[in-house]
């Protein structure tokens, strides 16, 4: 299992709260990571480290379907959102670019700010302290699509054939 | 049958007999909407990623420019050149200045029976007509762009049952808000709000709009309601037919009934920073007003824009508040023009926008400094939505926003009136 430092968020973050409204027209993602959570943690962007985990509460990315929010988290390098549950147009634009959406149900009462925990994605499996949590697969569909690497893999894969 | 409004819409779309909640099927999509919110990361994605970049039916699409409009600075106009660029080599529909895409979409586009995806939350609207319509990103936008199919988990349906008539005073908006209030910010998550009873047929198509626009507040994948004499009327008044008139069977599966009687509802706010922190107007204390904001897709439609008139004909707002307003389309503005309600506005001292997402979406035009307050009739309130991240929104109805911005702080309509 790898190991992850974990961000731990509230209930009902919204996407407003991953990347406002007026960096959205930026020309790339590039260009908007610099300002992910900018409403919520000062310089996120540049404390963030390649394979961190969020770990959120209830109803995450909840609000607008900006694709922009699960992208800047896969360009600052986010290896998965785990949430007690997602809001749908974010979980599945997340699970579309390839940014690993996870259900899982008690991690949110189990982790502070900066713990780390190990995830292993292929078993759905969640290690935090002594305790392993098992998260809630993805519907088949969804999971091949993620495995491809995203919808436009998948896509592409499918045009071979 | 034993299917809902939605499970018949998605049956056809997928070309099945019956289809059933918690399924999932491949549909044929009738109509894709993209705005400038999203639609330059698209062009940019179809441009370098896709093996075989093509456009399943141009005649499908339609782009709108209506978020950053018009464009504040000369990123987002070169992300608006993009999007028109794209648009003119393509043949795509395009429009810019004209209005809120939702607002468009359903003046334009709309038939009852279609399957529509937007990338723009908001575009639950769709169900005023009968449409299943449902927000998307931009990579599923583009997926059904090329192939002009997508992937559609069936949802299941909650019902709500709508009885008697609402008091003066209390609007559609205040009907809405005090559901997810209710039902709560994810109460309906991955499921369809479905609108019924006389109630909902009491309702002109641009009332139901403003309850079908919200369901995604509560975290619905559409809220709907039966196409009837209304939904035929609003098409034939804009030169379109239904492409089906479906009803959910008596038998059909519903996962929850609730029942509200309209007569029994109040004015309400959200608080900010959640939608689902609905108090009525009484309750919410003394809350001093910096700004006032009528538009969007959910309110900025000539209903609206009455009764904002009818609260501030011969008044004047209160020393030291902004009161913007924003037709949901420039059809909208004309009727506004021609009713006088423009110069009741101007008159009474606010200002009058061009038609887009506007202070709703906080973006570019009217948005709100450090410690401001703003009451809205937009779709949001979430924290920093309007503007600074240390702002404060209050969602209301059109004649609460309009009493308060004479009043300088929330008040209900009735209080200012009296």
């Amino acid at each position: 299992m790898e190991k992850s430092k974990v961000w731990k968020f509230n209930h009902n973050v919204d996407t407003d709260q991953i990347i406002p409204s007026q960096y959205l027209l930026l020309p790339t993602i590039e260009e908007m990571k610099a300002y992910t959570f900018e409403p919520l943690i000062k310089d996120f962007a540049k404390q963030v480290q390649p394979g961190d985990v969020i770990i959120a509460g209830e109803n995450f990315g909840c609000g607008s379907s900006r694709e922009q929010a699960p992208r800047v988290l896969k360009e600052l390098g986010v290896r998965a959102v785990i949430a007690g549950s997602f809001a749908r147009i974010f979980f599945r634009n997340a699970i579309n670019i390839g940014l690993p959406a996870i259900i899982c149900k008690e991690a949110y009462d189990k982790v502070k700010q900066d713990d780390v925990v190990e995830l292993d994605m292929s078993e759905g499996l969640l290690k935090i302290g002594d305790e392993t949590l098992t998260c809630t697969r993805l519907p088949e569909y969804m999971q091949t699509i993620l495995n491809a690497g995203g919808l436009i893999e998948f896509l592409n894969k499918e045009e071979v054939e | 049958m034993r299917m809902t409004i939605s499970e018949k819409i998605i049956a056809s779309a997928a070309g099945l007999e019956k289809v059933s909640a918690g399924e999932i099927h491949t549909v044929n999509v009738d109509r894709l909407m993209s705005n400038d919110g999203t639609t330059h990361l698209a062009i940019d994605m179809y441009n370098t990623l896709l093996k075989k970049p093509r456009i399943a039916d141009k005649d499908k699409l339609v782009f709108i420019i209506d978020h950053n409009m018009p464009a504040d600075n000369p990123k987002t106009a070169a992300a608006h050149k993009k999007m028109r660029d794209f648009a003119r080599e393509h043949g795509i529909a395009f429009y810019e200045g004209k209005g809120v895409c939702h607002q468009i979409m359903m003046e334009e586009y709309v038939r009852s029976g279609e399957l529509i995806f937007g990338a723009d939350s908001h575009t639950c609207t769709y169900g005023a007509l009968g449409a299943f319509g449902t927000g998307v990103g931009n990579t599923d936008f583009l997926y059904a762009m090329v192939t002009g199919k997508s992937w559609v988990l069936v949802p299941p349906t909650l019902r709500f049952h709508l009885t008697g008539k609402f008091r003066e005073g209390v609007y559609p908006r205040d009907l809405i808000l005090t559901i997810i209030g209710d039902i709560g910010a994810d109460g309906a998550t991955y499921k369809v709000m479905e609108f019924t009873g006389e109630g909902a047929k009491a309702m002109n198509i641009n009332e139901r709009m403003v309850l079908a626009n919200m369901a995604v507040e509560a975290g619905a994948k559409t809220g709907i309601f039966e196409p009837d004499e209304a939904a035929l009327e609003y098409l034939e008044n804009h030169g379109r037919k239904p492409k089906y008139l479906f009803k959910s069977d008596p038998d059909a599966v519903f996962e929850k009934e609730y029942h509200y009687d309209l007569s029994k509802i109040e004015p309400v706010v959200a608080r900010p920073d959640n939608v689902d922190d609905v108090v009525s107007v009484d309750e919410v204390g003394d809350v001093k007003i910096n700004q006032g904001f009528i538009g969007s897709c959910n309110s900025g439609r000539i209903e609206e824009l009455r009764t904002a008139a009818s609260i501030l004909k011969g008044k004047k707002i209160a020393d030291g508040v902004r009161l913007l307003i924003s037709p949901a389309s420039n059809t909208v503005y004309l009727q506004a023009l021609q009713e006088g309600l423009m110069d009741i506005f101007i008159d009474a001292g606010a200002m009058i926008m061009n038609s887009n997402c506007s202070v709703c979406w906080g973006g570019c035009q009217g948005v709100i400094g450090e410690g401001e307050v703003l009451i809205s009739t937009g779709t949001r309130n979430f924290k920093g939505r309007a503007g600074h991240k240390d702002s404060k929104v209050y969602l209301a109805s059109a004649a609460t926003v309009a009493a308060s911005a004479l009043a300088g702080k929330i008040v209900r309509a009735d209080r200012v009136i009296a």
